[in-house]
């Protein structure tokens, strides 16, 4: 088996190069050359995966949406992280708020303009409810990066317990994290709406990509285990215990927000206005 | 509970089942509300972990990975390697190190407090402008005696953590020292005295040697043992009582360091024979080294007379030049006790004690 397997993946923070790397170290003891190549945002990521530059991309839900509409892309792998997450719409607790109907006229704190967990979804969900007409107020940090980056949630947070904002949307982790750090302490909001469970990043394989090596990359990642040392603080960084197979069931809620709102067309070109990755 | 077993959750939170899933994921259990599926993650860090040691046995040579993990922790396998080049025990351990420590904090002094500053006193100009060439002297060999331990201090492996508390009281008694030494010479508005290249070349030779025995040997044994009979013989003939309070405080913490030499060197000795050539060669080398330069100044011998004598007249002159005559055949004699102490033969003693160098330290 000769060559090199290529991914892709976004920079969205500086560990992805210690990720990738010891990702890189391990393949090779394992006899399989693989290497990778960062894009800044998801949108350069999928175009290019689909233009044959990248054999395998580690691609956002959001991500994975748009290269399906380009191409016929297939779901190697994911996180066992990346499996049923929800996202909640919490309101103060001392905002007699009590039902989504509530909600109408008011303003919605919501991560990056294009975060799955903390915009689409979320707002998608309310939708669902009747709840349509509210003002959203977008937390734009590091557009193009599909709300990989922690810090819109953490300022919708801070919107809604500043009354800048009468609700905000969050992935149910990190709920669970403000309350931990103090942002949102314990007590000081109400979920007043969760989501239906939903999957997040996946491995995203190009079509016409070598099989034989994403075969080899498919299983080394399945076997990689948590009780080993070596493999541990990569697992560790990238958030995991285990790799599960690549599922494309999870993703049904997050091709509604997109039609929705025309995030992106049925070809996979950007259509969403005043998104500017 | 084993991989896969449940266990039912209950609560009145109302954000439980959100956060509890939340949780579960983060963690590697399955969710399946109310119950919590017990996941194989956790543990892992545990799996395959190796004690650094016993919490009451030193290890021979601890392990680069047991890094700065207290002596008897469990340390993850997959952890870092450290660095630290001095992670022999045969080279750096004694067990006097423990008592050592403790005598060393039961005697930790505040200059702020130990020292009466404001006590009244006024000495002959010349007297008082000895003192500070004196100090001048001093504070350059404690800046000496504080660096050297500090460079070895960071390349002992944690695991030997007596001989590192040791050595990191040994560098604040040094500050200390540096402080009194520094304000007594400052207390009368005297300009400082003048500090040699002969006696910064002789203490640099100090501060290269790269070997821990070789570097403790030269500065403890020798270097501070000789500074034993200096500090007393500046109590004793002090003309003023803060100089007399000081070199008494800081005799009392020199004291100490000498015996951690000793103690040290005696042990690493008892194992290594071969190393009692090696320190000889050190003094010898170290005396070739400075065979071109000066010895101790004649700004620093007069002025030890000068401070011996108390004034300018030429009787306490005389006397004060025997006092420091004394004062060296102190050192000499004190340099052969430690090192016969050490396993040296009378004559190899002898001829190593007179080429220790003539700047004391």
């Amino acid at each position: 088996m000769g060559g090199t397997l290529l991914m892709g993946a976004v920079a969205y923070d500086p560990k992805v190069v210690t990720i990738w790397d010891g990702f890189r170290e391990w393949f090779a003891t394992k006899g399989l050359d693989f290497d990778y190549v960062l894009y800044s945002n998801y949108e350069r990521q999928v175009h290019a995966l689909l233009a044959g530059h990248t054999h395998v991309a580690w691609n956002s839900p959001l991500a994975w949406v748009r290269a399906a509409r380009m191409g016929p892309v297939t779901a190697l792998a994911m996180r066992d992280t990346d499996c049923d997450l929800t996202s909640v719409v919490v309101v103060r607790a001392d905002s007699g708020i009590e039902s989504v109907a509530d909600l109408v006229g008011r303003t919605v704190a919501v991560g990056a303009v294009d975060s799955p967990q903390a915009t689409l979804i979320p707002l998608s969900h309310l939708r669902s409810l009747g709840v349509d007409d509210v003002k959203i107020q977008y937390h734009d940090i590091a557009v193009g990066k599909h709300g990989d980056h922690v810090g819109g949630e953490r300022d919708a947070a801070r919107a809604l317990m500043s009354g800048a904002a009468d609700a905000a949307c969050m992935i149910d982790g990190n709920h669970l994290l403000f309350g931990v750090e103090g942002t949102m302490p314990a007590g000081s909001t109400v979920i007043l709406a969760q989501t239906p469970p939903y999957d997040h990043c996946n491995f995203t394989v190009a079509p016409g990509a070598p099989a034989e090596l994403v075969g080899r990359f498919r299983s080394l990642l399945l076997e990689m285990s948590y009780d080993d040392p070596e493999v541990r603080p990569l697992l560790d960084l990238e958030g995991l215990k285990a790799w599960r197979e690549g599922r494309t069931t999870g993703y049904a809620q997050l091709e509604r927000a997109v039609e929705e709102v025309g995030f992106y067309d049925g070809a996979g070109n950007v259509t969403a206005v005043s998104y500017r990755p | 509970m084993a991989v896969g077993e449940r266990v039912e959750v209950r609560g009145r939170a109302p954000e439980l089942a959100v956060h509890l899933r939340a949780w579960c994921r983060a963690q590697g259990h399955g969710y399946d509300w109310p119950y919590v599926v017990r996941g194989g993650a956790e543990g892992a860090h545990r799996r395959g972990a190796e004690p650094a040691g016993g919490p009451h046995a030193v290890a021979d040579r601890p392990s680069a990975t047991w890094g700065l993990a207290a002596r008897g922790a469990l340390v993850e396998a997959g952890g870092p390697e450290f660095a630290f080049a001095l992670d022999e025990k045969e080279a750096v351990w004694t067990g006097a190190a423990a008592g050592i420590y403790r005598q060393a904090l039961a005697a930790q002094w505040d200059p702020a407090v130990a020292v009466d500053w404001d006590e009244p006193f006024d000495l002959p100009e010349e007297v008082e402008a000895a003192v500070v060439q004196v100090m001048t002297y001093l504070i350059e060999n404690e800046n000496a005696a504080l660096v050297v331990p500090a460079r070895f201090l960071g390349q002992i492996h944690p695991h030997f953590r007596e001989v590192v508390a040791v050595l990191a009281v040994q560098v604040a008694d040094e500050a200390r020292h540096v402080e009194v030494f520094t304000r007594r010479a400052e207390l009368k508005g005297v300009p400082l005295g003048l500090s040699t290249a002969g006696g910064q070349a002789s203490l640099l030779t100090l501060l290269e040697e790269p070997d821990f025995a070789l570097a403790h040997f030269l500065l403890s044994v020798l270097g501070e043992g000789t500074f034993l009979s200096l500090l007393s013989f500046l109590e004793r003939w002090a003309p003023d009582p803060v100089t007399r309070r000081i070199t008494h405080l800081a005799l009392a913490d020199e004291a100490r360091h000498v015996a951690f030499g000793m103690a040290h060197l005696g042990a690493v000795l008892s194992s290594d024979p071969g190393l009692r050539p090696r320190l000889a060669t050190a003094v010898r080398r170290r005396h070739d080294a400075l065979a071109a330069t000066a010895g101790l100044n004649s700004e620093v011998f007069d002025a030890l007379v000068v401070l011996a004598a108390g004034s300018f007249t030429p009787a306490a002159i005389a006397d004060g030049f025997a006092k420091v005559q004394a004062l060296e055949a102190d050192m000499d004699e004190g340099r052969r006790r430690r090192l016969a102490k050490l396993g040296f033969d009378q004559s190899e003693a002898t001829e190593l004690a007179d080429l220790h160098t003539r700047n004391f330290m």
